[in-house]
């Protein structure tokens, strides 16, 4: 079975960390998934960067609105994830598009910036 | 993390909405920091034991607003004033905690708050130290020490400032859309001025100074997760990313100025410009373009060179010209001759600078860039006057100490330069 997990944080507290302070956090967690690269179960690592570089596409049937700013509300879950590579937020918005046309569902695709990836290995 | 520094982070970050909240219902700067005050007291007492609340800025509004009340009934036993005309909205006290989790009241609240520190009756440094007070939260003492002044003269800046925006009447009824732009834009200036004065004064007191930009960041991300929709306020956040990313490699280990071109640019701060040009893109999409937006576009240009011969000075240039159409400006004008200089050389850039003479005569950067094209130029002896002006107006040792490193430069071509101007 493969998991996501899922990092919850208050970004007032991660962003007020100095460099040093982060640099420190990176390292720490850095050391943690290393054991786990090594034994072949750790795929991709992402971090994302603050709320603030977000954008949401709202769709809804006959109708996509693009929004500043994350996903906010909290009628629906969060289902899944895509890593894609874009020159530019458009870029990324015309894939959350055709994503959005071919799902019947009503939904949204928050588009949020990465700051770091690590690909990570998983033994087939 | 010691144990209580949770809780100091946690009244640091809920500070602006529970400081917004209180001013809405005392309509008084002190009486709503005094209220924030005894409630951050109660919060170190019962937080400790209790665990943290859930919303600490509902808990710190609740408990805040009780001890005002408290002590505004007190006030009015002891001098006879009818305790209700100092109050608003008083009714409804068991209904408030649903009230305060209004997204759109605390906006409002959050805003009105900043602008009363962003008011255009206040000058630029009665503005930063009011923010820095009211909003951030930084003790007399840690202000004072930014600006190198004595604590009671901080003191006395403060209250000055207070009975300022005071005297001009605190906006209190809901801002219309036009209001709100306004506030807005206010904001953003006094906002980028903390970062500015945090900025300028990088070689002073250690850390000092780099706090101030760390706050203005911060509070630039609160007001654009408040607005998120604004592409100025993305423009400024990016701007204000881009210029911090560089601040390891603005000075050596002396302290001395280290020029853009000469930065060792492994030491920029990569997440910092990566999450600058991400803002930067959102920014776009709008295509409602301002001046903080073209700084931050121009700041981007730099940041995305590896080398600094791989500038794109064309682009710099067209953004400066872009920028000089919406916001007219000599200083403007003396960034694009920079520009204009490593695109058709000393001569051109030159021509651009003299005119600005009269205007920007009191201005360090004038002399300093004059005197460089004319140094570069061959012209020894005239860079050497502007130079001297240059060191004149130096508002700092490190500005006076690259001053005069060029002029040390000048003295060993010296002899060469004046030998050939004579022959001419």
């Amino acid at each position: 079975m493969l998991y996501a997990v899922l990092c919850y944080n208050s970004e007032d507290v991660t962003s007020a960390w100095t460099k040093e302070e982060d640099d420190k956090v990176m390292r720490d967690l850095t050391a943690v998934q290393r054991r786990y690269v090594e034994a072949g179960k750790l795929g991709p690592v992402a971090r994302l960067l603050p709320t603030t570089a977000a954008t949401t596409l709202r769709h809804s049937p006959g109708e996509t609105v693009v929004i500043d700013g994350p996903f906010a509300e909290t009628k629906e879950q969060l289902l899944g994830f895509y890593l894609i590579d874009c020159t530019s937020l458009d870029e990324a918005l015309d894939f959350a598009r055709e994503l959005s046309a071919a799902n019947p569902a009503a939904g949204s695709y928050e588009i949020r910036p990465l700051s770091l990836y690590k690909p990570g290995e998983l033994a087939p | 993390m010691t144990d209580t520094a949770w809780i100091d982070l946690a009244l640091v970050s809920a500070r602006p909405q529970a400081m917004g909240a209180l001013l809405r219902y005392f309509r008084n700067l002190d009486l709503a920091e005094e209220a924030f005050q005894e409630a951050c007291i109660r919060a170190l007492k019962t937080w400790p034991k209790n665990g943290p609340p859930r919303d600490a800025a509902a808990w710190l509004i609740f408990v805040g607003r009780n001890s005002g009340i408290d002590k505004v009934r007190r006030q009015s036993r002891e001098t006879a004033l009818p305790p209700e005309e100092l109050l608003s909205d008083l009714d409804d006290r068991e209904s408030e905690l649903a009230d305060r989790l209004d997204g759109a009241h605390y906006r409002d609240d959050i805003l009105r708050l900043l602008f009363v520190c962003s008011n255009p009756v206040l000058p630029a440094t009665q503005q930063i130290a009011l923010a820095l007070r009211i909003v951030s939260g930084l003790s007399v003492k840690q202000i004072a020490r930014a600006f190198l002044v004595s604590e009671a003269a901080m003191e006395q800046r403060i209250t000055r400032a207070k009975g300022r925006v005071a005297a001009a009447g605190i906006p209190f009824e809901t801002p219309d859309a036009s209001d709100r732009a306004e506030r807005l834009a206010a904001v953003a200036t006094m906002i980028y001025l903390v970062f500015n004065e945090g900025y300028s004064a990088m070689n002073g007191p250690e850390g000092v100074s780099a706090d101030l930009c760390d706050e203005a960041i911060r509070l630039v991300r609160l007001l654009l997760r408040l607005f998120p929709a604004e592409p100025e306020i993305m423009g400024l956040t990016a701007l204000l990313l881009l210029q911090h990313s560089r601040a390891r490699a603005r000075f050596d280990s002396h302290g001395a100025i280290v020029l853009l071109e000469d930065q060792d640019r492994q030491l920029w701060r990569r997440p910092m410009i990566t999450e600058a040009l991400a803002m930067i893109d959102k920014a776009m999409r709008h295509r409602r373009p301002g001046p903080y937006q073209i700084q931050a576009a121009i700041a981007a240009l730099h940041a995305r060179a590896d080398r600094p011969e791989l500038t794109d000075w064309e682009e710099i240039d067209l953004l400066y010209q872009a920028l000089e159409r919406l916001q007219p400006s000599p200083v403007v004008t003396l960034n694009r001759a920079v520009a204009v200089s490593k695109r058709n050389g000393p001569e051109a850039a030159l021509s651009l600078v003299e005119p600005l003479a009269d205007r920007l005569s009191g201005y360090f950067y004038f002399h300093g860039l004059r005197g460089g094209l004319l140094k570069q130029m061959g012209r020894v002896r005239e860079a050497r006057v502007a130079f001297d002006r240059a060191i004149a107006l130096a508002t700092n040792a490190a500005e006076a100490a690259y001053i005069r490193k060029q002029l040390d430069h000048l003295a060993g071509e010296a002899g060469a330069a004046d030998l050939h101007e004579d022959q001419q």
